[in-house]
């Protein structure tokens, strides 16, 4: 039934209109600005062919060291993230409480907040304990939206494992601490992976916050793509080439939690 | 859940979320409602001014105007995108070898930074550079988003449901997978057409995750800056700014502590009412059932 003619159609339009813009994007990446300014062929192999945009990402510190103080700003809020998340899950996937249910959802509008409105304090607090313009700021800034969604995923794979493995190890003597990580956390370790997974890529692709929490020392690879205005104009090809870069991360885990897409960006709400 | 411990030693548990979550919200929303009733001139001299701010934001055409086109940019993006995704969703094979890469090939705009989503429209749609830009002049029609308003809001456009589109689908796509095929055979033996399929058999059984991602879209559009700031910067003139990237510019660019802090008390309320009134709408009429 799905395989109906006009359905392929469809399917084949909405693939192309997917590809054409990032095709463009690696096409413009392997042209010398000059090229791109000229308008010179749109097909691959006409015109000119450069890989110097890549060099100079690769040699430029303005360029590299963005990409390092991105990546080390996403690696400390996703250990803070799913550490933290970790007990919270537990305890909402086993345990009832006071207020539980409340907690629950109100940790999701966090997620609702829009990071425009947090902006104000967060530049005065981070100002104020003098972490302004290090990784730690933004890591613990992205942790408005990453620590709900950890909790809500890892919530989701929790509850999917039976009770009746706890109810095992505590009637073969094992300690609450013991069993959470000597046998618990091994079994939903893909559930891990998944939460690691989406706390990197949210933090990875934010940019407002980043930006407001960041000053010369710590800037962000997607700060240092917004300001590429030189003498000359806009540098299009080595933007182009910071592009596809920024891009292979996500490409190149997603195949792993590809089961699990939909459960990450629907907060672990759909299976 | 049956099984569940009532057991309130696990708020310990709970707590280490808690912590970090209040020094990431609530510290942070309540400086904005203390901001937002005073006016500051230094770090010692604060004066109570009441909602003073809040009527001036109120008041202000330009929120105003920002507010509305916000709203109207949601409801394209909603009117686009959910039936675009489903129309997706449908078409894919349900199985197959094919299933996996199909499903990640559509992933993959959720996967690219925000900034560089904007980089990349901004490649593509420029009239002097990119592909679209070029080609639409050629067939002989004037294209030039950076100049035309008309042009900004169509290319932003283009570029959400190419964004945001996928996520639509991958989430009707799961709901689809989950309807039995003893629905699909009850439904060819009735005789129902293609549509009829999709109004009572398919439709009903997709709500739930309809709901999710109508949420999502509606709470991710609302909140959008990146991508028009990169795109357009919300030009030309004003045509393109919306509520964050107004408030930005308040708060950070100029510094007017009082009426940002309003504008953002605002903003948020905004969001939680819409996000409020989407979800209880839901809720009632599952309970007339």
């Amino acid at each position: 039934m799905s395989a109906l003619p006009r359905a392929r159609w469809l399917l084949w339009l909405y693939g192309l209109y997917l590809a054409l813009p990032i095709y463009w994007l690696v096409r413009l990446a392997l042209q010398p600005n000059a090229a791109i300014l000229a308008g010179e062929g749109a097909a691959f192999g006409e015109g000119a062919f450069t890989v110097a945009n890549f060099t100079e990402i690769f040699t430029n510190p303005v360029w590299y060291e963005g990409f390092l103080n991105s990546l080390s700003y996403v690696a400390i809020n996703t250990i803070i993230s799913v550490s933290v998340a970790l007990p919270a899950a537990y305890a909402f996937s086993r345990y009832r409480f006071t207020g539980d249910r409340h907690l629950f959802f109100w940790l999701l509008s966090n997620r609702m907040a829009p990071p425009a409105v947090f902006l104000l304090p967060f530049f005065q607090l981070y100002s104020a304990v003098g972490l302004f313009d290090t990784p730690l700021a933004v890591a613990l800034a992205h942790c408005l939206f990453t620590v709900p969604l950890s909790v809500w995923i890892l919530e989701g794979f929790m509850s999917a494992v039976p009770r009746s493995l706890d109810e095992m190890a505590r009637i073969d003597g094992h300690s609450l601490p013991y069993f959470f990580f000597r046998i618990f956390l091994p079994v939903i370790r893909g559930g891990i992976g998944v939460t690691v997974f989406f706390c990197f890529m949210f933090s990875w692709v934010e940019l407002l916050l980043a930006r407001t929490l960041t000053g010369s020392e710590a800037k962000p690879i997607v700060v240092v793509m917004t300001r590429t205005v030189s003498a000359s104009g806009i540098d299009w090809g080595v933007l182009a080439a910071a592009g596809v870069l920024t891009i292979l991360p996500g490409i190149a885990v997603v195949w792993f939690v590809r089961r699990h897409l939909v459960k990450g960006f629907a907060l672990g709400r759909v299976s | 859940m049956p099984e569940t411990m009532p057991d309130n030693r696990a708020w310990l548990g709970v707590l280490p979320v808690l912590l970090v979550v209040a020094f990431s919200a609530v510290i942070p929303l309540m400086t904005v409602v203390n901001y937002s009733v005073q006016d500051i001139f230094d770090v010692h001299t604060r004066l109570f001014v009441g909602f003073d701010w809040y009527r001036e934001t109120l008041r202000d055409p330009r929120f105003l105007d920002a507010l509305v086109r916000q709203l109207g940019f949601s409801a394209a993006v909603l009117a686009l995108e959910v039936p675009l995704g489903i129309l997706v969703a449908r078409a894919l094979p349900r199985d197959g070898r094919w299933v996996g890469v199909l499903l990640v090939l559509l992933a993959v705009p959720l996967l690219i930074p925000w900034n560089v989503v904007g980089t990349i429209w901004q490649l593509f749609a420029r009239p002097d550079i990119g592909l679209l830009g070029r080609a639409v002049n050629e067939l002989g029609i004037p294209f030039n988003y950076t100049a035309e308003p008309l042009h900004a809001w169509i290319t932003l456009l283009m570029m959400d449901v190419w964004h945001w589109t996928s996520l639509v689908a991958l989430l009707a796509f799961s709901g689809l997978t989950a309807i039995p095929g003893q629905c699909y055979q009850a439904a060819a033996m009735d005789g129902m057409s293609g549509v009829q399929v999709f109004r009572h058999v398919e439709l009903p059984r997709l709500k739930s995750v309809l709901v999710i991602a109508v949420l999502l879209r509606l709470m991710d559009s609302f909140m959008i800056y990146t991508e028009p700031f990169v795109l357009t910067g919300g030009g030309p003139g004003n045509s393109t700014t919306f509520l964050s990237q107004y408030l930005t510019t308040m708060a950070v660019g100029q510094f007017d502590l009082g009426p940002a802090a309003a504008f953002s008390v605002l903003y948020f309320l905004v969001v939680l009412l819409l996000c409020w009134l989407f979800y209880t709408s839901v809720i009632a009429e599952r309970g007339e059932r």
